[in-house]
């Protein structure tokens, strides 16, 4: 009676006797209480709910996702220095202090964590903020969809961590590769929070996809031609295509595990047939495109930025356009490079060895467009500039260990070796994050109203990028001499400094990630001498920077017309930006709802019960995500009109600031 | 609305000359959600993909037990094709009464498309029962994990679609044929048809090339 209740739930699951990870959930804990104290103290919870929370508005959506990002980055941080000191200390013989059950589900959260619940959050995030700007759009095609989205993809997180304090995590590596993943070999419950919380995330992503796509194909300002939009637009266009094309494959994959985990069925088992090969194939026919569905809005990002600091147009606008549009194409034909060793034939390796090669191409000419716009432009060494240089170097070292693993004879020397995590670490260090922080600093004025801090900016800026070198060159050292990833200890002097070197720049990273957060606190502290009054803090190209720094909740007072490429700095140089309006009209605007938040808080829990295997609550959990969400559907009066006295007054504010700094 | 096939007005004008006056609030919401639907089936498409492809993988993958040839019944799967695919033409009967504004067909033409719906998803969930209580369910053989679950995933989608329907006859008899209500019928209508393509393709990846 009680297992119909509870499932397989109880107070077993709680791992009260292993310490470390007590203290995290304690430490998690006292973190969730305190915030409830601060906002509490300053009564902001209503606030919080019916401005925040239930936000349609595009930029506040954004505003949440990165503020995600940055708490799973701490997360997925932690596990990262964890496994760093366990290596370091357990080298040389000795256990470590993290036992191999919890070791392996640390190595599992740190990539489950920083892929989908730190990068692409961060990257949805700086899409939102941005993109809808720069077409001229008063918002994303379909509002109320991202705002589920957004909350889809925050019960993924949630589980995520629920899974340290309630049961375990997977110990499966990020990619659960059966048949280690299946029943027999993960009789516990951390394969399915991983199942459970990387579907519900994949629903709110694949959603979002869509939204995106929609919004740039339909939304555009008048006059915007395709190749009139900003590169970062562009690259969010095939970054979404890649969403929508490759994460219905995850979908299908987990589901699949899923059955078998559940049904019994045989998929990928060792027996009746199941073929645990064709689940690696699947996971990366999805896995490949999800490398370039980070990295490319992060190209996007280092053309906006390049161009705006050197002060010059980006050069070799088309090229770089159709350098994206061939990664898009081709990030779809390489995924077998990831498992050369499976035995596939040397025409099969070729193929993908080819391919993986070819796609360095394009990356190429992104790299030679963006020197060739630093060349003889005004270059200002501001913090997004740092991020972009130190990317361009790192990156470029970062895509040529990957070229020389994509020789198929190397890579089976290489696989699963270090090599192999200093080299996507490179990429994804150097690419991705360098990327969202550059990114985060560029656009923060945009979204907040106040510029960072710069000093604390170049200081985190530093520690990550000397950080990141010292962590990882051990590594491929480490690689080359044999060492295999996931170690739990190991017992070889020689290889114990490397690891203690690696452990030093992890902490280096640890200090560039203080440096942030201080330069956060710094920047609210002084936010009114940091104060962006122009709405223009960088002198930008794109439409973002023609309104006011918060931008108003429409956006655009009246739909700009867009008559060439970089057009807000078309019109700043014709003298025709900010001229005042005669007539301001009534905006149509979406209403905030709840709903999304209500779905996704069912979702969540049908998450939990079917992890659990309470049957009767994920039934009910279901049915009620259902009947909200059609309930939604009958509510007609989803918005409202700003009328056109409000947006001259809000504009009118803005127009005064604008002269007060002429 | 392409307004990028206007000749741009005069240079000096940096936003909407009167010329553009209406453009300024509306964007057709219709068309924007219509486009947002087909990007969303498209992705539908692929998962489909993924699970045709395991099927393709796995269908001689029967470890000892029952094969295609064994337990496929062309006549009665003929049925529960001609039920889709004339529940299809009833469909497109409802769109073509929507479009002549009459609300009543639409609905009985709705209804019936649900009826047919239903026949088919029962005749489904039979076929299953039968399989389990013969000995070949899902957790038989990798072939039949892959059957049970590429047609399964088939007939939830179905099964959603009749929910859908239900919902979309209940906005219907609430508020008529609005613009709000036309749109969703013809995402319905986009999506039913899907299934049916769809459905081809297990027609005939599953069911004849199973039997050949």
């Amino acid at each position: 009676m009680m297992g119909d209740l509870v499932g397989k739930l109880s107070l077993d699951a709680i791992p009260l006797h292993q310490p470390i990870i007590m203290g995290a959930v304690g430490f998690m804990a006292l973190g969730g209480v305190g915030i409830a104290a601060l906002i509490t103290y300053f009564g902001f919870w209503r606030t919080l709910w019916s401005e925040w929370l239930t936000s349609v508005d595009h930029k506040k959506i954004g505003i949440m996702y990165i503020a995600l990002a940055m708490v799973m980055l701490l997360r997925g941080f932690s596990d990262a220095i964890m496994m760093r000191a366990q290596q370091a200390l357990a080298s040389t013989g000795g256990p470590g202090y993290l036992p191999p059950e919890h070791f392996d589900q640390v190595f599992t959260a740190h990539g489950v964590i920083m892929i989908f619940f730190m990068a692409m959050p961060f990257i949805v995030g700086l899409m939102n903020i941005a993109m809808p700007l720069q077409i001229g759009a008063r918002d994303v095609a379909f509002p109320y969809l991202n705002n589920l989205s957004f909350w889809l993809t925050t019960a993924g997180a949630l589980l995520v961590n629920i899974s340290l304090g309630v049961g375990e995590f997977a110990r499966t590596g990020w990619l659960a590769y059966p048949p280690l993943s299946e029943l027999a070999y993960s009789p516990g419950v951390g394969v399915d929070y991983y199942i459970w919380a990387l579907q519900i995330a994949g629903v709110g992503t694949l959603l979002s996809g869509v939204n995106m796509i929609t919004t740039i194909l339909k939304m555009r300002a008048p006059g915007m031609t395709p190749m009139r939009m900003p590169v970062f637009t562009w690259t969010a266009l095939c970054a979404n295509m890649l969403i929508v094309a490759a994460f219905p494959i995850l979908t299908a994959t987990l589901a699949m595990l899923s059955l078998d985990r559940y049904f019994g069925m045989h998929f990928f088992t060792n027996t009746a047939g199941g073929n645990p090969m064709m689940y690696v194939n699947l996971i990366w026919a999805w896995g490949h495109p999800e490398v370039y569905i980070l990295i490319l809005p992060c190209f996007g990002v280092f053309s906006e930025v390049i161009a705006t600091f050197s002060r010059k147009q980006l050069f070799g606008y088309t090229s770089m356009v159709y350098a994206t549009i061939c990664i898009t194409v081709l990030s779809f034909i390489v995924w077998l490079h990831h498992f050369f060793t499976m035995g596939s034939g040397a025409d099969v390796n070729a193929f993908f060895g080819i391919t993986t090669m070819i796609i360095s191409i394009p990356t190429g000419v992104k790299i030679f467009n963006w020197l060739f716009t630093m060349y003889r432009g005004r270059v200002r060494f501001t913090t997004p500039v740092l991020w972009t240089i130190g990317f361009m170097i790192t990156f470029t070292i970062g895509g040529m260990t990957g070229v020389l693993m994509a020789v198929p004879p190397a890579d089976f020397v290489l696989h699963n070796s270090l090599f192999l995590i200093a080299h996507f670490h490179n990429a994804i260090i150097g690419g991705v994050v360098f990327g969202c922080m550059a990114g985060f600093s560029y656009w923060f004025p945009k979204a907040f109203g106040f510029t960072l801090d710069e000093r604390l900016g170049k200081i985190s800026f530093w520690c990550w990028f000397i950080g990141f070198y010292v962590a990882f060159m051990p590594l491929y050292a480490l690689g080359l001499m044999g060492m295999t990833r996931r170690l739990d200890h190991l017992d070889n002097p020689v290889w114990h400094v490397y690891l203690v070197v690696a452990m030093g720049g992890a902490l280096i990273i640890m200090c560039g990630i203080a440096a942030q957060l201080a330069q956060i606190a710094v920047s609210v502290r002084d936010r009114a001498a940091l104060r962006d009054l122009t709405g223009d803090p960088w002198n930008g190209r794109t439409l973002e920077w023609s309104v006011a720094s918060p931008a108003p909740a429409y956006n655009f007072a009246r739909t700009p017309l867009v008559t060439s490429r970089d057009a807000y700095w078309d019109m700043k140089r014709r003298g025709v930006a900010h001229r005042p309006f005669a007539a301001y009209r009534p905006i149509h605007m979406p209403r905030n709802t709840g709903t999304g938040v209500i779905v996704s808080a069912f979702a969540a829990i049908l998450g939990f019960a079917l992890i659990w295997h309470i049957w009767w609550l994920a039934i009910a959990a279901f049915v009620a995500a259902v009947a909200v969400a059609i309930a939604h559907s009958f509510n007609e009066h989803g918005d409202y009109t700003v009328s056109p006295d409000a947006v001259a007054r809000t504009e009118d504010v803005y127009l005064e600031q604008l002269a007060s700094q002429a | 609305m392409n307004v990028q096939t206007h000749p741009l007005p005069v240079a000096t004008a940096p936003f909407l000359p009167d010329a553009f006056e209406g453009v300024e609030e509306h964007h057709d919401a219709g068309a924007i959600t219509t486009l947002g639907f087909w990007i969303y089936l498209m992705s539908d498409c692929i998962l489909f993909a993924a699970l045709f492809a395991s099927f393709a993988v796995l269908r001689g993958a029967t470890a000892g037990g029952l094969s295609g040839r064994e337990i496929f019944s062309l006549p009665y799967v003929a049925v529960e094709t001609a039920c889709l695919l004339v529940s299809s033409f009833t469909y497109g009967m409802a769109m073509i009464s929507a479009e002549h504004e009459r609300q009543a067909w639409v609905l009985r033409w709705l209804g019936l498309t649900l009826l047919l719906g239903v026949t088919f998803v029962g005749m489904e969930i039979h076929e299953f029962v039968k399989l389990i209580a013969d000995g070949a369910g899902p957790d038989r053989s990798g072939f039949l994990s892959a059957f049970f679950t590429l047609l399964g995933t088939h007939g939830l989608h179905v099964t959603s679609g009749i929910v859908w329907m239900g919902v979309l006859i209940a906005h219907v008899l609430r508020r008529g044929l609005t613009e709000a209500n036309r749109t969703r019928l013809m995402c319905l209508s986009l999506f039913w048809h899907f299934l049916d393509i769809v459905w081809i393709g297990v027609f005939t990846v599953v069911y004849l090339m199973g039997v050949a």
